[in-house]
């Protein structure tokens, strides 16, 4: 694989193959914290900085643990875990070095756990890189980050574009029974519609 | 409390899929044919059936702190089980959902259900709430996969059944359609509801 791969799989993961809009990853933060503009950014930044620093911890423990120990069957379980860790870790630090960055995401933090972007970036680089063969572990460590980080602003992007409709949608008059979760999920589907029209880009 | 007013509550009452609106990820992306959608509804029941009687079982070993991590983690072990018996029995079916099967791990619906019930009632009761939200979700998955699978490729549970001069609408089964779908299902749903 060369330079130019990963920057195609970088762009693939923001536009072509965004996770939210057409992998369906992270809906429920989609839907549930896409009511202001401000909160999807703390969403979109918390979840980024937790899916880099997942997708670089499970490809480490996946290749250095896992693979040497033949438990490669555990490796869901041992994925979940070392989320659910790392952001009670995050958590913690962020609290006791950043109190304003701990306020702005805060909130956030603890929702990400059950978001399952975070576990698809890290199960899907791994399947990805399992159906490859003679990749050097550097180049493993390389794609997955750059999957993870990728995936991350797609659906950071996704989230902020979403939240920017919503809050327009808010000030019109919408029929009483499409009001709430339809017009939403309307709203979302002409946005995959719209990221429909990237697929040509690569 | 009475399994079949449980078994109710899952189903209708507090739907996982149209009333809670919870567990959206697997709902949107395999239902693109009925089976799939079925195929996922049956195996989210399975591993909620499992976990529930499982935590309801040891919630009074689990410390309150670590609760989330410990439900987490017999989730995922069921989890791991009905991929590896997937991978033998049913391959097409594990071919075809693929991602989303290690994905039930973090499917809001089974943490929810171990947090609201399985962790505050008995087994048999956690049995019957496992299995009514489970039935919940196959029906809604079922229904939207049947919708999905009719209009984009003109057939139910692989059957043809509209005429070939019926176009098919391929964005049916392109990611839009999901949307569009469970959207519609919604309103027909307040509507229904609203008229009662």
């Amino acid at each position: 694989m060369d330079e130019i791969n990963l920057i195609t799989l970088f762009l693939g993961a923001i536009f072509v193959n965004n996770f939210v809009l057409s992998k369906f990853l992270g809906i429920c933060p989609f839907l549930g914290v896409s009511k202001k503009v401000e909160t999807a950014v703390g969403m979109g930044v918390a979840v980024t900085f937790v899916m880099t620093i997942a997708s670089a911890v499970t490809c480490l423990v996946y290749n250095y643990v896992l693979i040497p120990l033949e438990l490669k069957y555990l490796y869901n379980i041992a994925f979940i875990l070392i989320i659910a860790s790392l952001v009670q870790f995050i958590e913690m630090f962020i609290k006791k070095s950043s109190p304003t960055l701990y306020q702005a995401l805060g909130v956030y933090l603890p929702l990400i756990t059950t978001n399952c972007a975070v576990l698809g970036v890290t199960v899907s680089s791994m399947q990805d890189l399992d159906a490859m063969e003679n990749v050097a572990m550097g180049m493993k460590f390389t794609f997955s980050l750059v999957y993870g980080v990728g995936a991350a602003l797609g659906f950071t992007l996704a989230i902020v574009l979403f939240a920017g409709i919503r809050e327009r949608l808010e000030r019109n008059n919408i029929l009483p029974a499409v009001k709430g979760f339809p017009i939403a999920l309307i709203t979302a589907g002409l946005m995959s519609i719209s990221f429909l029209g990237f697929s040509g880009l690569l | 409390m009475n399994p079949l007013k449980i078994l109710k509550n899952g189903i209708i009452d507090d739907n996982p899929t149209f009333v809670q609106v919870i567990g959206m990820c697997p709902t949107l992306a395999v239902t693109t044919s009925a089976i799939n959608g079925i195929g996922m509804g049956l195996s989210t029941l399975v591993v909620l059936m499992c976990s529930n009687m499982v935590i309801s079982l040891i919630r009074k070993f689990i410390p309150d702190q670590i609760r989330i991590p410990a439900y987490i983690v017999v989730i995922a072990s069921f989890v791991t089980i009905i991929q590896m018996l997937l991978e033998a029995f049913l391959p097409d079916l594990n071919a075809s959902l693929g991602l989303f099967i290690p994905l039930i791990v973090v499917n809001c619906i089974i943490l929810a259900r171990a947090e609201a019930f399985a962790s505050k009632n008995g087994v048999i009761a956690s049995m019957f709430d496992g299995i009514g939200m489970g039935l919940g979700f196959t029906i809604a998955l079922g229904v939207i996969g049947i919708v999905r699978e009719l209009l984009g490729n003109g057939s139910v549970f692989g059957l043809t059944i509209l005429p070939e001069a019926f176009p098919n609408t391929i964005i049916m089964i392109l990611a839009p359609g999901a949307f569009f779908t469970l959207a519609f299902l919604m309103i027909l749903i307040k509507k229904i509801k609203g008229e009662n």
